[in-house]
């Protein structure tokens, strides 16, 4: 299809800016003054809606197909969270409004504190953190506030985290200030317990620790890891990317956690992957309460909902407002739908892997072969190793069958990882369609490894170089860099 | 063009698949063509500075592919006498010839007992079969 640039006319307008007369020219100094005014596409109206939806059906999102991106938990976002967020009480609400005239949101952000507190096991919640990895940060922050309160913020100078984790993980220990400890994963997929009982002591500040794993994998030792942890006197965080797989079945803090994240946008249905913004609300253990961001959202004596910035240990705010509102609403409304019957949730997302898993793993490496959670990691270096195939060709190839890809090539510990999370929203007649399709494939790569080589073949595009645009990104368009039609 | 597959039987490994030619009291060191492989088409490589030390067992740069960031581990202790600035400019070098024009760093080395804990290429490669 055509750019934009190439569309354009000279003339032709879209639009016509008013000039009301007597408007005062702005006061911009000189040299802030651009000198020539910009070259943009010139195109009527038609021309631009015409453009952007023919751009649009080029899109691919969970609307349109399936879309098993491990680790993102890219389910179907119910189309009535849409109605319910554009409720006017909900839509016109202005951050500035007074407490007494927001009363419903601010019901709506306790309900789901206290929901949040109930699914996490956990004692306190914030909703402000804006992300998964915004939530690492401000657990990680909590973390060092609590201990600097104990005087134990310079002994404790040490976060540990698994070979597995996401690489948020490790990011965010290094901005909150603290020193990475590594340790590795055993034959079965756990934490090596002897790896970790060796690296830590009285200089650990925390685990961070994504149970299930991004194996898919629940952590078997989990009880003999908090004693590890809690006995050396440090804290642990849970990483919420995976609480898809346990809601309503075992929670966080049964399981010893002292901070968890949620992400409101994989598991409670906020619209994510170019879909909005996400939502990262945090759940603590009592001891590090005081230390959560302020404002607070509390209900008082007297039934009525608040925000209490009367906080003095706390380490202040992390975003703007309360957090992204609109969020709060879609999740609510998805978490309400289900009720007390939320585990059903997690059992459809477990039962859902698991019988791709099964399906998959005769034609695909298996590395770790146990149950999974709601998602699973194969290897395609048995399709390498006999035939030349990686992972990402198959990935390529599977657009052409419709599908969205995989995560590929993560975890970093399984070569030419495939990692593939169904969710609970899809039917039985789509996994069994994916399977048939990755089936195919590693037939194909057996009879014609060239199919996969050069896929996808059926798609808008072709194979894109990726090596390219790694090493020379081309981040501005504009009529000079536009190619000749 | 990436290379094939080969471990010449010259070198000394280390299972993080590293390499090191020994060169008297030097050493070159540099990346298996099986991290080269696993990696893919290198687009950065991040150097140690000249005259800093790099630590047996411990990252001392970083190679970067559009699959992955990777450490790469010293497989001896020493002083950096020399970065290969062509890697530095021409990551994809890595790939295309791994054990020549490819190598990383040049050292001193500070203890060379330590080359007598490095693999021979038999021991490497029973390495590789069991990844």
């Amino acid at each position: 299809m055509k750019l934009i640039y190439e569309r354009s006319q000279a003339g032709r307008r879209a639009s016509v800016i008013p000039r009301p007369a007597g408007l005062p020219a702005p006061e911009i100094p000189d040299d802030l003054r651009r000198a020539e005014p910009p070259r943009l596409p010139e195109v009527p109206e038609f021309e631009l809606v015409r453009h952007f939806t023919e751009l649009s059906t080029r899109n691919f999102g969970v609307d349109t197909g399936f879309y098993p991106l491990g680790s993102c938990t890219m389910k179907y976002n119910p189309r009535i969270n849409e109605r319910l967020v554009t409720l006017p009480g909900f839509a016109h609400l202005h951050p500035h409004q007074e407490e007494d005239g927001a009363q419903g949101a601010l019901e709506l952000e306790w309900r789901l504190q206290e929901i949040l507190k109930e699914v996490t096991g956990l004692d306190a919640v914030s909703l402000q953190p804006a992300a998964g990895s915004q939530g690492e940060l401000t657990g990680l922050m909590l973390i060092r506030a609590y201990f600097a309160d104990r005087r134990e913020g310079e002994q404790r100078r040490k976060v540990v985290i698994p070979d597995t984790a996401h690489g948020t993980n490790p990011a965010s220990v290094t901005m909150a200030g603290y020193e990475l400890t590594d340790v590795k994963t055993d034959a079965r997929g756990n934490i090596d317990v002897d790896d970790l009982r060796a690296k830590v002591d009285e200089h650990t500040a925390a685990l961070m620790l994504t149970n299930p794993s991004t194996l898919g994998l629940f952590d078997e030792n989990i009880e003999e890891i908090e004693r590890i942890f809690h006995g050396a006197g440090a804290l642990m965080y849970y990483d919420g990317a995976n609480l898809n797989a346990v809601c309503g079945i075992s929670r966080p803090g049964d399981m010893g956690f002292d901070v968890v994240h949620i992400n409101l946008h994989k598991t409670f249905s906020q619209p994510h992957g170019g879909g909005g913004p996400g939502g990262g609300p945090i759940a603590v253990r009592k001891i590090l309460e005081p230390f959560l961001p302020a404002p607070a959202v509390v209900r008082k004596k007297d039934g009525a909902f608040a925000l209490d910035h009367d906080r003095p240990k706390s380490i202040g705010k992390v975003r703007g407002f309360t957090g992204p509102f609109g969020v709060f609403v879609r999740s609510y409304a998805y978490m309400r739908m289900y009720g007390p019957r939320l585990r059903e949730m997690s059992e459809a997302a477990v039962l859902n892997a698991n019988y791709v898993l099964a399906r998959l793993k005769g034609a695909y490496d298996l590395p770790f072969d146990r149950l999974c959670m709601h998602e699973f990691v194969l290897s395609a270096r048995n399709l390498k190793r006999d035939h030349g195939a990686t992972a990402t060709d198959v990935a390529k190839r599977l657009m052409d069958y419709g599908f969205h890809p995989p995560t590929i090539y993560f975890p970093l510990i399984v070569p030419e990882a495939l990692m593939i999370e169904p969710t609970e929203t899809e039917t039985k007649e789509t996994l069994d369609a994916f399977c048939d399709a990755m089936l195919a494939i590693a037939r194909e790569a057996a009879d014609d490894v060239e199919i996969l080589k050069s896929a996808p073949h059926h798609r808008p595009v072709r194979r894109l170089d990726e090596v390219r645009a790694a090493k020379n990104p081309v981040v501005k368009h504009a009529f000079e860099t536009a190619p000749v039609a | 063009m990436a290379a094939v597959e080969s471990y010449p039987d010259d070198l000394r490994y280390h299972e993080a698949h590293d390499w090191a030619r020994i060169e008297g009291g030097e050493a070159v060191l540099g990346i298996t063509w099986f991290a080269a492989d696993s990696l893919g088409e290198l687009v950065h490589f991040e150097p140690p500075a000249a005259g800093s030390t790099v630590t047996k067992d411990e990252p001392y740069g970083e190679v970067e592919s559009v699959k992955a960031v990777s450490d790469v581990i010293a497989p001896l202790t020493g002083e950096v006498l020399e970065v290969n600035q062509k890697v530095v400019d021409a990551p994809e070098t890595v790939n295309e010839d791994p054990y020549g024009e490819g190598w990383l760093v040049r050292i001193r080395m500070a203890d060379a007992t330590e080359v007598d804990a490095l693999l021979d290429v038999a021991a490497y490669q029973s390495v590789l079969a069991s990844q």
